[in-house]
């Protein structure tokens, strides 16, 4: 079976378009008949990782691979990068400025939610480098019912 | 129940996302920080917020929810009646508080079954 891929680009703050390569990828996902439970982990995954990147980095890109046995989300941006990983990863550690708290943005819930929602997080960042986090789901056998 | 019935039974507006108003309501939440909201809010629910920027209809749509509420008169962006239209998903404005709604909902039998599900 042909692995299924597609990518974004993501501009960094703009909301407009943020949030249209998830909800793309929830609609590819049902589209193939992926089990509705992953289906709404892939999709909150999906949005942390790409609300991050537009509000937290710069020229992100958002890349999903759906093969026989997992979906990959790999999102990257080349902005400031995070300085200390596991701080950020910690529930309520958040560098949100006032204005995105006003968004609603800054509860330090994105990174935990990616964490908790996919089988694998690996995240590469170093301050100024940009980052990418990668997610890994796995699929049961026959979880893609409706290949093309 | 579904979002019509919400609206008329309780005497909401809708003010943008009409085409989406017949989904029926799966449980409800309160919530205004995106990512607690992503995390926590019931598949199906209505979503009462203070939170009238267009980031939350992308949150109403990947949590499948049958509506988003602003409650005490909180007018919602352009931008997110534009976005709300287009994915169907029915910004409902309520003069009250959202305790009062939730209340409301709680007792017309609206309740949540696990968070998630
Ligand atoms: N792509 C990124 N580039 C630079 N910094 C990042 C990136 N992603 C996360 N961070 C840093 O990690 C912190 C925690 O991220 P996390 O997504 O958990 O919370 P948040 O984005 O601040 O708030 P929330 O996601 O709850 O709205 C951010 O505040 C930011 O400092
Ligand atoms: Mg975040």
């Amino acid at each position: 079976m042909a692995a299924l891929k597609k990518s974004f680009q993501l501009k960094s703050r703009d909301f407009m378009h943020a949030g249209e390569a998830s909800i793309s990828v929830q609609n590819m996902l049902k589209q193939i008949g992926i089990e509705p439970a992953l289906i709404r982990r892939v999709a909150i995954c999906a949005y942390e990782g790409e609300m991050n990147a537009v509000t937290h980095g710069e020229n992100g890109n958002f890349r999903i691979e759906v093969n026989t046995d997992k979906i990959i989300l790999d999102i990257s941006d080349e902005g400031p990068g995070i300085e200390d990983i596991e701080k950020a990863m910690e529930k309520g550690f958040s560098t949100a400025t006032e204005e995105y708290r006003e968004m609603g943005f800054g509860a330090g819930m994105g990174l935990p939610n990616m964490e908790t929602n996919s089988d694998r997080m690996d995240i590469e960042s170093e301050k100024g480098q940009g980052t990418r986090v990668v997610m890994r789901f796995s699929l049961s056998p026959g979880s893609r019912k409706n290949e093309t | 129940m579904k979002t019509q019935d919400l609206i008329d039974r309780f005497g909401l507006t809708a003010a943008a996302g009409k085409d989406g108003t017949d989904r029926e309501i799966a449980g409800g939440y309160c919530g205004d920080l995106l990512s607690e909201v992503m995390a926590n809010a019931p598949i199906g629910c209505v979503w009462m917020t203070i939170q009238v920027h267009q980031n939350i209809v992308a949150v109403a749509v990947l949590r499948e929810m049958a509506a988003i509420v602003l409650a005490m008169d909180n007018q919602p962006d352009p931008e997110t009646c534009e976005k709300a239209d287009r994915e169907k998903i029915p910004i409902l404005l309520y003069s009250g508080t959202s305790y009062e709604l939730a209340g409301k909902l709680y007792g017309a039998g609206i309740v949540n079954k696990t968070a998630g599900e």
